[in-house]
């Protein structure tokens, strides 16, 4: 069955030319967008006409476009990565909206993730995070044996679901507080459940927990909107373990 | 200890164990006012009042009760002040409604509201019962209050709205303060959230129910 065509959009999208200057949202129409088109895509048809009239294309973030790196972002309607479940906002299509519908698109709004241009934020603040989580201490020499450390296969489904985040930021931009705590519960929880990862848990946790809230991240209030609007699913579990770590560490200092 | 203490999860677990600590009080003190509807001689809720006002109650725990307010007060001030901060730029348009429950997103206003209901509580019963200690028959105050002519129902419906809005705050202020101090997974969360469903309903029911009955049956 072929896609149906939209005759024509309405989009209100945020402009703002650099992190120092004050942006304002900007009214464009698109006509004829195929309901199989993917909404990256839209924008993509949206940016040739933009240029095609001599003006500035709209500024946004993607890179895979098959919801591996995190990197596509989007405030659509309201809601992180656009009105459906478990995507990135390059795998949201346009048969999600109505023809003649009016969308609104907005960068992720945090503090700790400034706006770099249009839609594009800085989510160096996680790669920070990231980074003061340190290492995990592995043997040198030979080649270790696959099965040499025995792995639960509980622990080792919980720390794969775990690993799933893929840094996109949603959870951030979704929460009322701006909370980073999905996030981090995520990369602590990931390692924490394996015996690799568990020699530094302890100050994994206490490390992570500190950079976030250096960074200007707000304080987690158990909401759990993250874990709805979050592209693979992370469960709001991973915090109250990254609670636990974390609580531990802090009562054994 | 104070980056501890200092840290986001740190300022939650204060905010966990004095919710908590909270919510064991709120619990008894039903209890307590549960009397007010099984003796209509007021014989049994005065014996209970008179037990409150026992000095050990009055200078050994009153205070510990006082300091929990006080903690759990001035640490959400803290908490939701830095919240705001973290978004400097607010969304122009934002659906939380299919991501999370009204009540979680609304724990400032609903216990600020709760404030100034125990405010106007602390003026109507504890002011004159246990500061100036000038009532002989506490069931009477109480009662008078309910049933007074003109007043007595609103009252009773003042009592009513805070005792909604007390449910409303602790149908998600019991399972949170357990996910707080980590005492939560996928299986106990879906307890943790029944069972904070009961004890919201239990509480805001019980404290709507005992004014009507005072107000209509007494
Ligand atoms: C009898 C009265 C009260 C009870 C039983 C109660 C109970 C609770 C509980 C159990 C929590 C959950 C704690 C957590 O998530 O870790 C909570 C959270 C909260 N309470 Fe109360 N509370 C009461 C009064 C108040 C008052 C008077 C205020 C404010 C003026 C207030 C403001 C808050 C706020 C803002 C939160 C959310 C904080 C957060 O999640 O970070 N509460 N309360
Ligand atoms: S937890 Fe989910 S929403 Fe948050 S960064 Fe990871 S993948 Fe994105
Ligand atoms: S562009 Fe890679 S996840 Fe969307």
């Amino acid at each position: 069955m072929a896609d149906k065509i939209l005759k024509e959009l309405t989009l209100k999208i945020w402009r703002q030319k650099d992190a120092k200057s004050k942006g304002q949202f900007e009214t464009y129409k698109v006509n004829n967008i195929s309901t199989g088109t993917s909404f990256l895509e839209m924008l993509d048809i949206l940016n040739e006409q933009l240029i095609n009239e001599g003006k500035e294309p709209v500024a946004f973030d993607h890179d895979c476009r098959e919801g591996i790196c995190g990197m596509c972002s989007l405030f659509i309607d309201g809601r992180a990565h656009g009105p459906d479940d478990d995507i990135t906002t390059c795998q949201l299509h346009m048969r999600k909206f109505k023809d003649g519908a009016t969308i609104t698109i907005e960068p992720w709004r945090a503090g700790a993730f400034p706006i770099i241009k249009d839609l594009i934020v800085n989510r160096t603040a996680f790669e920070e995070i990231l980074q003061s989580g340190g290492y995990i201490s592995v043997n040198t020499g030979g080649i270790p044996d696959g099965n040499a450390i025995p792995i639960s296969q509980d622990d080792a489904e919980e720390a794969m679901d775990a690993a799933a985040c893929i840094g996109c930021g949603a959870c951030v931009a979704t929460c009322k507080n701006s909370s980073a705590m999905l996030f981090v519960s995520a990369k602590v929880s990931h390692l924490a459940k394996l015996p690799q990862g568990r020699v530094e848990a302890a100050r994994r946790a206490k490390n992570m927990v500190a950079k976030m809230d250096e960074l200007g991240f707000g304080n987690c209030t158990n909401t759990g909107a993250c874990e709805v609007e979050c592209p693979k699913g992370i469960s709001i579990a991973n915090i109250a373990r990254l609670n636990r770590e974390f609580l531990s560490a802090k009562i054994k200092d | 200890m104070s980056s501890f203490l200092g840290s986001s999860i740190g300022k939650k677990l204060i905010m966990s164990l004095s919710g908590l600590f909270l919510v064991l009080f709120v619990l008894v003190h039903l209890i307590l006012n549960s009397f007010l509807m099984f003796d209509s001689t007021g014989e049994l809720f005065n014996a209970g009042a008179h037990f409150m006002s026992l000095p050990i109650i009055r200078f050994g725990l009153q205070p510990v009760l006082a300091a929990g307010f006080l903690i759990h007060i001035i640490y959400s001030i803290i908490l939701t002040l830095q919240n705001q901060k973290a978004r400097p730029q607010k969304y122009a348009t934002q659906n939380l409604s299919e991501s999370s429950t009204w009540s979680s997103r609304n724990m400032f206003v609903l216990g600020g509201l709760v404030l100034v209901f125990i405010a106007m509580h602390l003026l109507h019963f504890f002011i004159p019962i246990q500061i100036h200690g000038n009532v002989h028959d506490d069931y009477q105050l109480v009662k008078e209050l309910f049933t007074n002519g003109s007043t007595g129902l609103i009252y009773s419906g003042l009592y009513v709205v805070g005792a909604i809005l007390l449910g409303l705050h602790l149908a998600h202020g019991f399972w949170s303060s357990f996910q707080s101090i980590g005492f939560s997974n996928t299986i106990w969360r879906a307890r943790l959230e029944k069972l904070g469903y009961i004890y919201a309903i239990f509480i805001g029911a019980g404290f709507t129910t005992i004014p009507l009955y005072l107000h209509f049956f007494a």
